[in-house]
């Protein structure tokens, strides 16, 4: 077989650490391999110095029997190198068209051929079965159709080898399937692919080939025909993990959260949220399943005072919240796990410590009047990090310093640590490495052990499926169905979050 | 050309309509007050362009007062010590073209705050032009006006467009090109991605360093051609302070103008015209206000524009931010 690319002894340093520490692998043509890693393990690194983005410290990236020049991404493009990136790489703002052609413009007299670049557009949408729209706005795009536009754009080149990083963390499985029928069906044609995923069922599906990466280094490879799931999993944390979540079977008691005709607006004043009724029971999981953009982030957001409520009421133990704002909807007994920690989960230049108590702070025992009790928080930080295993060196440390892992760890210990009634949990182990889903999965069922009403949304409908005791569909802003998890029905699910009459 | 929306066309309708019924009234003021309303709208456009060109490719630069300040400077001292207009334009090319240059290796290389480099290219430009300010300089002449043969007899527009000096040509067919270079060629597709979202330009193999500095020169340029037709074909002189704010009205006029170059232009002639109308008001005792007050409307209108603009429009994404090519 032919060798498309051969990487020998790359090495990548950041400040501070070693992203890619002696890396050494190969993809021939016709073959698809599957990159593992946790987060932070470097496999975004390596790619990214195929495609000429980063400039390695050492080591050599051999395409097509010659070497590269690093930084050269042009010339990457030229050798038949086309890459999805984990990051759409995209201007919302400019046409799908002009997307695709960017970087090599079809031109006329000097100026843009527009025409031209929609007829290619068109051509390659024909040529591989990917419908999309030339003259769209990117921006006014669902983030599916989004991934077309970047596989367009990776395929524009008669591509030999195609890189995909992380490329279906956004698709529903419907899409996802379709997406590895079309690398099977390039692979066919003698491309090769180097897929990173951390779903381990797609590389068992559809992978020749797996490496494995630990903290930069190339820890193992195998063929999934002689590898099961758990077995990719133990390489890629270095420990066994459970993958299955372990639980008992719920014991739901009174109704704690009750949503009532809820009516949300979105940021562009269009009604995402039309009308919603959700009842959670003390004791149970209600997961949400959709694919994003249905009304969960605005569901999520007007339950946690983070957005008005233009209809309806949520109440708490038949008590309606007042929607002031998030501090008066969490001492009405809601508390939050956000979507997006980064932005409305944590204050990252504040300290772990700071960031462990950020919703009650100025209450006792960690304020006393004005001031507060620094020892005392110091002493409840000790006591979370250590509980929820927060792997830092100190819990004085910015919350910056932490991986995405820790960082959700942090979260997830301040909200579950409170006398907890009520928890929203959105996205809680999106970009989270198989090891930490573990744990917070856990957390999240003894927090429903211990009499917890939990309104779990997540776009991934495996967490969804595994970890809740009812499942809630959501589309197009209301609820289609609502079913029990166990024994639910994984495709039926799927078609109903695309909006088919299943 | 689908961005020439039905508003836009209403609006010009109304400018003919009411040009059309105050020509019908009085020829004589009408064209006056038109062909002023250019004088004063122009070299705010020009200055816009600064900022247009330095915000759609990424950077903020509120430093065009202080790149017109510098160029108007050097071209006027150039111009008067050589007794030559022609490398008196050159001189203000140069000066203008140093000015963002600084501005381009303090925020693209040295990723410093574009707001501080941009106040530090203000003051810079400030304390040397004071510094090495000399009285008792003076300019050989003042660049000639061309009529323009034929086009300058058509009534009212001749007079009002074709009876200048050459910059105001060169600037206004500059401004032109800019808005054709910007949405219809591959360097303004480029630079506008670059504005946007520069990691999508360098995963297309577009090199985000070298389009912000190209930009920022040719920006430059623009600033140096403000100040050389600020001194040389306006005014015919050179004193301290002598951009006046021009370079801050010029970035409302960018915001008002969405960032887009016949905006601006538009924009700007709306504030000229705005000036015309209440000098001659003056001039001709219709209303008694303290010169003062004349003098303040553009900042006035500069507020007002801003407060009624803001949040409606949306600046190019990456303005501001320095890009970071090796982020792990």
């Amino acid at each position: 077989m032919r060798r498309l690319l051969e990487i020998s002894n790359l090495t990548k340093s950041f400040p501070g650490v070693v992203a890619n520490d002696d890396i050494s692998l190969h993809v021939n043509a016709g073959e698809i391999l599957g990159l593992l890693g946790e987060n932070g393990a470097g496999k975004s690194t390596l790619v990214k110095a195929v495609f000429g983005l980063l400039t390695p410290d050492s080591g050599t990236i051999v395409i097509d029997g010659q070497a590269i020049e690093y930084g050269d991404t042009l010339g990457v493009i030229s050798r038949g190198v086309g890459m999805v990136h984990q990051h759409f790489q995209l201007v919302p703002v400019m046409t799908v068209a002009e997307n695709i052609v960017l970087g090599d413009e079809p031109k006329k007299f000097g100026l843009i051929d527009r025409k031209s670049a929609k007829a290619e557009v068109l051509r390659l949408s024909e040529k591989y079965g990917l419908e999309v729209d030339p003259d769209a706005k990117v921006e006014d795009l669902p983030v599916g159709m989004q991934q077309r536009v970047e596989i367009l754009k990776a395929l524009r080149k008669d591509v030999r080898l195609l890189i995909l990083d992380e490329p279906t963390a956004v698709l529903t499985p419907q899409e996802t399937d379709e997406l590895l029928g079309v690398m099977k069906n390039l692979a066919s044609q003698g491309v090769g692919i180097i897929l990173i995923t951390h779903k381990l069922r797609e590389v068992m599906a559809v992978a020749d080939r797996v490496v494995v990466l630990r903290n930069g280094k190339v820890v193992g490879s195998a063929s999934p025909r002689d590898t099961n799931e758990a077995g990719l999993a133990q390489m890629m944390v270095g420990r066994s993990v459970v993958l299955e979540v372990l639980k008992t079977k719920a014991n739901p008691k009174d109704v704690v959260l009750s949503i009532q005709s809820l009516e949300v607006l979105d940021d562009r004043k269009i009604k995402s949220v039309k009308g919603i009724d959700l009842q959670v029971r003390s004791g149970e999981i209600l997961g949400i399943a959709g694919v994003e953009g249905n009304g969960q982030r605005e569901l999520v957001e007007a339950i946690c005072g983070m957005r008005n409520r233009v209809a309806g009421q949520v109440l708490v133990n038949g008590k309606p919240t007042k929607n002031l704002h998030p501090r008066s909807v969490h001492e009405d007994g809601i508390s939050h796990i956000p979507e997006d920690r980064e932005k409305h989960g944590l204050v990252s230049t504040y300290s772990i410590a700071d960031n462990l108590v950020l919703n009650q702070f100025n209450q006792p025992p960690f304020a006393k009047g004005w001031i507060r009790d620094l020892a005392k928080v110091d002493e409840v930080a000790k006591e979370l990090v250590e509980k929820f295993d927060v792997r830092t060196p100190s819990y004085a440390n910015l919350a910056n310093s932490l991986s995405g892992g820790n960082k959700q760890k942090v979260v997830v210990a301040r909200e579950l640590s409170q006398n907890l009634q009520v928890l929203v949990a959105a996205q809680p182990t999106r970009g989270v490495d198989v090891g930490s889903i573990e744990f917070i999965h856990n957390q999240l069922i003894s927090a429903r052990d211990n009499g917890a009403a939990v309104l779990l949304v997540s776009a991934e409908l495996d967490e969804v499926l595994s970890l809740s005791d009812r499942v809630a569909v959501i589309f197009g802003g209301k609820i289609v169905a609502i079913v029990d998890a166990e024994g639910a029905d994984r495709n039926y699910i799927g078609r109903l979050m695309a909006g088919l009459k299943a | 050309m689908k961005k020439f929306t039905s508003r836009n066309s209403l609006l010009s309708y109304i400018v003919i309509i009411a040009i059309a019924f105050f020509y019908s009234r009085d020829s004589l003021v009408t064209t006056s007050v038109a062909g002023s309303a250019l004088l004063f709208g122009l070299p705010l456009a020009m200055a816009a362009m600064v900022g247009i060109l330095s915000e759609r490719t990424g950077i903020v630069n509120i430093g065009i007062e202080g790149t017109l300040l510098f160029s108007a400077f050097l071209g006027f001292f150039i111009g008067a010590l050589s007794k030559n207009l022609i490398l008196g334009i050159l001189g203000a090319l140069i000066g203008g073209t140093m000015m963002t240059l600084l501005l381009a290796l303090l925020a693209v290389n040295w990723k410093m705050d574009q707001i501080i480099a941009g106040t530090i290219i203000n003051i810079l430009a400030a304390g040397l032009t004071s510094f090495f300010y000399k009285q008792g300089y003076a300019l050989p002449a003042i660049l000639p006006r061309w009529e323009i043969p034929f086009l300058s007899k058509i009534p009212f527009i001749g007079p009002v467009f074709f009876t200048h000096g050459p910059l105001t040509y060169i600037g206004l067919i500059l401004i032109i090109a800019l808005w054709v270079g910007l949405f219809h060629t591959v360097w303004g597709l480029r630079s506008r991605s670059v504005g946007e979202h520069p990691s999508s330009a360098d995963s297309a193999g577009i090199s985000v360093v070298r389009l912000r500095y190209l930009n920022l020169a040719i920006a430059g340029a623009f600033g140096g051609l403000t100040g050389a037709y600020l001194t040389l074909e306006l005014v015919g002189s050179f004193d301290r302070g002598f951009s006046a704010g021009k370079g801050f009205t010029a970035l409302a006029l960018m915001i008002f103008g969405r960032w887009n170059p016949i905006g601006a232009l538009g924009a700007a002639i709306f504030f000229g015209t705005a000036q015309a109308v209440a000098n001659q008001l003056m001039i001709t005792g219709v209303v008694n206000i303290p010169q003062p007050f004349i003098n303040m409307l553009p900042y006035i209108l500069t507020i007002i524009v801003l407060a009624i603009s803001a949040g409606k429009v949306r600046p190019p994404a990456a303005a501001g931010a320095p890009y970071e090519k090796e982020k792990s």
